[in-house]
């Protein structure tokens, strides 16, 4: 492999799937660089009352 | 549906918490004016009935208002976009009305810090008068030199007091000079002082704003000196100055410009019998304001338009007359207005003693000497640097009308401001043109105007009554009413949504909102990565293009979106659930599914959207919970609940929570009269026409992708499907068609929340694959602050108390906390912080810790669910040991539960730190074990998943062992055909195969079962045993594929004819290129055989799109062939849709029907015959089949031995149960175990492979810490107390516990630290009293009830 890879990922987006391949990325020692074009990560599920099967609070 | 503020969180719990300011581009009414008045910013705040406020806005960029708003020609109303609704608003009057709701003198003087540097300025006009204002507002010592006796140039000059009463202007003027500025009157340059001697006199620099004064002429013989000729200019600045007061006779005047209706007006004010005006060209190429010239007519001006005069008449050197010709409009000129043009022999005489000539004013810079070394440009006025005003003289700056020729005050006013920010960075030294070059950028990007806007007439001023107009100088104009004011603010339509009022700016205490801040723009930064993900989601389907379901008409059509947030306690009715139209709660309510999906006629999204089934179905569920006698009705074509107990939860809402399914789509709503109800028609399953009438209609709305992202996906040439997704292939089912860039979440096909988190952790593992050399490279370490050894120092305790904003403080009294701690045993600091969770506190938290060597901390705030960790952080960083700490709940347990009774609220909340302080003096620091984590792998079955996820695992650098019970890897793969994206799937096994076994990280073991586990997460010893070998392995992490089956069908006549086959058996002819298969005339496809039935309540999620793919293979080998799919629902998901709708297209039959009417099978003469029910037809139909394909269910490979050595668990229908069925999806409770595959559920390939490569992912975020912690709040026994009875082996849920088998302690019992999770049900237990629970010990409990 070649010597200048370089150890960070840049993840597009901050809903639940950015924000889960972030935290794998970050857990398995890569720096992140997480761009969310709206002022809070969370996305889409963060306008959900409840989800399925629980109807645990989505937040 | 609510309303947001331009400052805004997008919801209470936002992740960061902060707020942000929406900006759109600058308001077209700011960006308009030459003053940059921030019109937009003042309007709102008018509007709010903020008048002190809206002043200050204005006085940012111009110190004049009331003036200004007067006599300004108002370019702003000429850019207010709220002519699109009806009529521009009327920005300058309302200027005015501010003004003269408020004292300037009011207004606070800003704090100025005082510089010694002289600045001069020439001319008190708006140029002179505004330059001094900034420059008096940077702390320069200003002197203006004026040569009139009065301050305002123009203003006060050449501008009637009818129109700008003096006594405002000089109210102005002193709002300026309380700063500091001093005006010399009578003192004229040229005369009085020169530029070259104020420099050489002290002065630092030099403004010169010495106005338009001199008067253009007529060029007619005799104009010098015939009596009775008086230049405009002159003509007004005499009346201003009271040196004319009387005129008599006929008075004509020449132009038709502001000057000339001035001139006029003010003629017949002091008592000239006749006014006219001569003007040259037409009313419309008038230069005057529109609403000065209606005035002049409403005056009874005689105002002749196409009016030339060409010579004087005189009688003894005294003016008699003026000889005119009649012009008429030629060609348009440089200027773009018609030319007017003599008619030859028009020649008339117009009566007049007195001649105006108003046709223009020039710069008199006849004061400039030659040592002043100040050029003037072509025209004669000042010429300067268009940026910095500054002139050919180093420090001497010129603006206003002596440098543009005349114009209009705020174009004055803006130069005068801009030319002081010059002088004062000249003063200083710096760089005059930095930023403020300003590129033009196209404002385009606007607030929408909302549409069905009521229109509503321009608000406008009254006029005192005509006698009092005509007679003296009085104002004309008064001012508006506080209500119509307001009334025309609010019809402001936001352009740029923030008006840049800056009111944040001053109430924000955190200093987080500044005006650099507000004036933060966006920026392009670049970072250098190694791979990207891109998960930039989904934009749902805006049904306003879809007309017929009325969403933009109807209040009470919602999307489900809406309605999610119509459910939501932090929504626009707090989780009330009512409809929009009359805030009633419905009692009635109907879901239409398919909206924007599935759907090629309205629309262009022939996929599925793949989850609007499962959210229609929750939000009726929820909805009934809300109600419980709500009618809930969905309409639908398929009912697609094909994901993990999906199934189920459609069951229970149609038999336990009495949701109506009707399978119907629907194509018109219609609004009964006005109450808001919504009628619809459809058509039953037996084709009766329905009308039903419903409170509301949610519109299941589809997901798309943006355009946005399409344009991202094209910048990226990024293939893309014909759905508009990212374009996958089954093996790499996280990889773009670009290398290094990968995709997760709905980018790649219309997906739920497992399937997108399974993805995200997939396209984790993949992006991560490529940078293995450089893991940890970039990632940064935390430095560790040592710990401090606190044994043998008696408790001196910290206790910090929390406003928590105003949600403790303001029920909860915090002195009287704070008096009461203080006085507490041990305690050695108290203090109380506004947000004690901000990281500035923080900061201080550890310097006081420092500072007071305290060795217990109490947090007394919120709950430490959310907050410990965060607080536990500062204490390490303070060097104490985390478990020194206590955190009480004052604000849930205090100020929240009894916020009637504040009394209460206090009592208890020192009741609660009470006990915490006389429980933290026991506590002493607790040590975490660290553990190794053996960085190797166990992935246990090599079906396509496992050998995924192995191969993740090997290719992120760790040794994996790939366990297999068969003699080869593959499992159910080699069973079948094709992809339903068309690949062939015995090339992709292979190819995988083949990558696996050339993979060095990779044991494999064949033939091979585990059948004994030791240990726990991160050390795992299992046993394998292959035939009579046994191999004990010793690994960190382990993952179950273990897969799944074919469902051999007990129905149907399966087994009684070769003809009867199953899905994959079919495949095996197919992949064996039988030659029967082309002479099938008649095929018959049987869909959930063995699923979705009572026993078995799951749809196997694969058969539909695997029947319709089959189906289509048939027909092209024998498009003759006859080919029909006996279905219950049609579940091919996401852009399997699109196979579908070829099949329809290709011919194939599709027959649905139901559970209790299942087709029948016989057997006649050697033929299989199937009899269904046609649901078109209501009548039996029989069909003789060549082919008959079961579509059988997927069923796991149960193994409760494994299921029980791994602890994990397994489901009703022994699939395995994950984590969290959203957030967990790949992993189990049990630390260190994760799973995939078929054995966690049935999926397609592309779902398998990404699961096997997600469950990877969760692996390696353990394996690449090294090492894992345990908690330090655990159990520990007493050996010498322990009577070893072994209950506590028996209690515990994690297995920690257990009996020692040798040395001294032998049968005593132990436990094991990385298994005990502290929740004491062992230290309950226990009769000898041998175990105690670190951090909840006895005492510490018994201290806090001692004082309770």
């Amino acid at each position: 492999m070649s010597k200048d890879v370089i150890g960070s990922v840049m993840v597009v987006g901050g809903g639940i799937a950015g924000m889960q391949s972030a935290l794998d990325l970050a857990d398995s020692g890569y720096y992140v660089h997480l761009v969310e074009k709206s002022p809070s990560i969370g996305g889409a599920m963060s306008q959900l009352d409840k989800t399925f099967p629980t109807n645990d609070c989505a937040m | 549906m609510g309303h947001r503020n331009a400052v805004y969180r997008p919801y209470a719990q936002a992740v960061p918490g902060a707020y942000s300011v929406s900006k759109k581009d600058k308001s077209p009414c700011t960006t308009a004016c030459p003053g940059s008045v921030n019109a937009h910013g003042y309007v709102s705040m008018i509007g709010e009935g903020k008048y002190k406020e809206a002043l200050e806005v204005i006085t940012r960029t111009l110190p004049m208002p009331g003036v200004l708003g007067r006599i300004c020609p108002h370019p702003c109303e000429d850019a207010c976009r709220r002519s699109e609704v009806d009529s521009a608003i009327s920005i300058c009057t309302l200027k005015r009305f501010a003004a003269d709701q408020v004292e300037l003198s009011e207004l606070e003087i800003p704090e100025i810090e005082q510089r010694k540097e002289k600045v001069a300025i020439i001319g008190a006009g708006p140029a002179g008068l505004t330059a001094a204002y900034f420059l008096a507002l940077e702390g320069f010592q200003v002197t203006i030199f004026e040569a009139l006796p009065v301050g305002g140039g123009m203003l006060r000059v050449g501008i009637p007091d009818y129109r700008l009463p003096p006594s405002i202007l000089e109210k102005e003027i002193e709002f300026i000079t309380r700063l500091g500025v001093e005006i010399k009157y009578n003192t004229r340059v040229g005369k009085d002082i020169t530029i070259d001697g104020l420099l050489n006199d002290g002065y630092e620099s030099v403004f010169i704003g010495v106005g338009c004064h001199k008067d253009m002429k007529l060029g007619l013989e005799g104009e010098e000196d015939v009596e009775g000729v008086i230049p405009g200019v002159k003509f007004l600045r005499d009346a201003a100055l009271g040196e004319t007061k009387e005129i008599k006779g006929n008075v004509a005047i020449v132009g038709g410009g502001d000057v000339a209706i001035d001139a006029a007006r003010t003629a017949l004010r002091m008592g000239a019998d006749k006014v006219s005006i001569l003007y040259r060209r037409t009313e419309a190429e008038m230069p005057a304001r529109d609403e000065e010239i209606e005035d002049a007519f409403e005056e009874d001006v005689d105002i002749q338009f196409l009016r030339a005069p060409v010579e004087l008449l005189q009688e003894n050197g005294k003016l008699t007359g003026v000889k005119c010709i009649r012009m008429e409009l030629g060609e348009p000129d440089d200027s773009g207005r018609r030319r007017p043009v003599p008619v030859e022999g028009s020649e008339f005489v117009v009566d007049a003693d007195i001649l105006i000539p108003a046709i223009g004013q020039k710069t008199d810079a006849s004061f400039l000497q030659e040592a002043d070394g100040v050029e003037l440009n072509k025209w004669g006025d000042f010429a300067v640097d268009q940026v910095t005003y500054q002139t050919s003289r180093e420090g001497v700056f010129a603006g206003g009308d002596a440098e543009t020729g005349a114009s209009i005050a705020i174009a004055a006013v803006g130069a005068g401001r801009e030319a002081a920010i010059s002088i004062a960075r000249y003063i200083k030294g710096e760089d005059m043109k930095e930023g403020r070059e300003g590129l033009e950028i196209p404002q385009s990007d606007f607030n929408p105007i909302p549409d069905k806007m009521e229109k509503k007439a321009r608000a406008k001023m009254d006029r005192i009554p005509m006698e009092e107009r005509k007679s003296g100088f009085t104002e004309v104009e008064i001012g508006l009413s506080e209500e119509i004011a307001r009334a025309e603010a609010n019809k402001c339509v936001d352009c740029m949504v923030c008006c840049e009022c800056l009111e944040c700016v001053k109430v924000c205490g955190a200093g987080a909102l500044t005006f650099e801040t507000h004036e933060e723009e966006d920026r392009i930064e670049a970072v250098e990565v190694g791979s990207i993900v891109i998960s930039s989601g989904f934009e749902p389907y805006e049904p306003s293009k879809l007309d017929f379901f009325g969403y933009d008409r109807h209040p009470n059509v919602v999307t489900a979106l809406q309605f999610e947030r119509l459910l939501s306690a932090s929504g626009p009715f707090e989780g009330h659930v009512v409809r929009p139209s009359d805030h009633k709660e419905p009692k009635k309510i109907a879901w239409f599914q398919c909206v924007g999906s599935r759907e090629t006629n309205n629309c262009d999204n022939d996929y599925c959207s793949s989850v609007c089934c499962m959210y229609a179905i929750k939000e009726a569920v929820i909805a009934k919970e809300h109600d419980s006698e709500l009618d809930a009705s969905i309409f639908y074509m398929d009912m697609r609940t094909f994901g993990k107990d999906f199934e189920k939860y459609y069951d229970d809402a149609k038999n336990k929570h009495g949701i109506n399914f009707i399978r119907s789509r629907v194509h018109t709503i219609d609004p009964v009269g006005d109450t808001g109800d919504l009628e619809i028609r459809y058509v039953r399953e037996d084709g009766e026409l329905v009308v039903d009438t419903f409170d509301m209609v949610v519109l299941s709305i589809g997901l798309e992708t943006s355009p946005g992202l399409k344009e991202l996906a094209e910048k990226f040439n990024i293939e893309m499907t014909p759905g508009n997704f990212c374009q996958t292939d089954s093996l790499t089912p996280v990889a773009t068609s670009q290398p290094g860039v990968y995709v997760s979440g709905s980018f790649q096909g219309p997906k739920d929340i497992p399937q997108a988190v399974v993805d995200a952790s997939a396209a984790a593992a993949a992006a991560g694959q490529n940078l293995v050399a450089a893991r940890n490279t970039l990632t940064q370490t935390r430095e560790i602050v040592p710990e401090r050894n606190i044994i043998g120092e008696r408790p001196r305790i910290g206790a910090f108390i929390c406003h928590c904003g105003i949600n403790i403080s303001g029920t909860v009294n915090i002195p009287e906390v704070l008096d009461y701690v203080r006085e507490l045993p041990h305690v050695e600091y108290v203090t109380d912080n506004l947000y004690s969770c901000s990281q500035d506190t923080q900061a201080t938290m550890t310097e006081i810790i420092k500072e007071y060597n305290l060795n217990r901390i109490i947090v007394a705030a919120c709950t430490p669910k959310t907050h410990e960790p965060l607080f536990q952080e500062t204490l390490i960083n303070a060097g104490l040991n985390k478990y020194l700490f206590e955190m009480v709940n004052i604000r849930n347990h205090a100020s929240w539960v009894h916020k009637e009774n504040p009394e209460l609220a206090t009592q208890k909340a020192k009741d609660l730190v009470r006990m915490a302080v006389a429980k933290i003096g026991l506590k002493m620091p607790l040590k975490e074990a660290e553990l190794a984590v053996n960085p190797t792998a166990m992935v246990v079955g090599g079906g396509l998943s496992g050998m995924s996820s192995a191969l993740s695992l090997a290719r992120q650098g760790y040794q994996t062992h790939l366990i297999e019970k068969a003699d080869k890897l593959g499992g159910n793969a080699h069973s079948l055909y094709k992809t339903w994206k068309g690949e062939n799937i015995p090339d992709m096994l292979s190819d995988l195969m083949g990558q696996v076994q050339s993979e060095e990280n990779i044991t494999i073991h064949l033939n091979s079962a585990v059948s004994n586990v030791e240990g726990f997460v991160g050390n795992f010893q299992t046993t394998i045993t292959s035939g009579n070998e046994e191999e004990v392995i010793e690994h960190g992490v382990a993952t179950l594929a273990t897969g799944g089956q074919e469902y051999k069908p007990a129905e149907y006549c399966y087994g009684d004819d070769p003809k009867i086959v199953t899905s994959l058996e079919l495949d095996q002819k197919m992949l064996n290129n039988d030659a029967s298969l082309d002479d099938v005339d008649c095929a018959v496809f049987i869909q959930c055989v063995g699923s979705r039935e009572p026993e078995r309540p799951y749809c196997s999620r694969v058969c539909c799109t695997h029947s319709v793919e089959s189906a289509l293979e048939l027909k092209k080998r024998n498009p003759e062939a006859r080919v029909f799919i006996l279905y219950r629902d049609i579940r091919t998901y996401g852009e399997r849709e699109r196979k579908y709708i070829e099949a329809r297209k290709a011919g194939v039959v599709f027959i649905r029907y139901s559970l209790n009417d299942k087709p029948a099978v016989a057997l006649k003469d050697g033929k299989v015959s199937i009899t269904v029910k046609d649901h078109v037809l209501g009548k039996n139909i029989e069909i003789e089949a060549d082919l008959l394909t079961l579509a059988s269910a997927i069923l796991p490979n149960r193994d409760d031995q494994l299921a029980q050595m791994f602890k994990v668990p397994m489901n009703d229908d022994s699939f395995f149960i994950e984590r969290h069925a959203k957030l967990g999806p790949s992993e189990f409770a049990t630390d260190g175990v994760f799973l995939c595959g078929l054995a966690h559920y049935p999926k397609p390939i592309d779902e398998a492979v990404a699961q096997g490569q997600a469950a990877a992912s969760r692996a390696i975020t353990l394996l690449a810490q090294g090492t894992i912690t345990t908690n330090g709040e655990i159990a520990a026994i007493d050996p010498m107390s322990c009577s070893g009875c072994g209950i506590c082996t028996s209690v515990c849920p994690y297995s920690a516990p257990s009996l020692i088998e040798e040395g001294r302690f032998a049968g005593k019992s132990e436990i094991n630290s990385a298994l005990c999770k502290g929740c004491g049900l062992c230290v309950s237990s226990c009769r000898s009293g041998a175990i105690r629970l670190n951090g909840y010990d006895n005492d510490q409990i018994f201290a806090m009830v001692d004082v309770a």
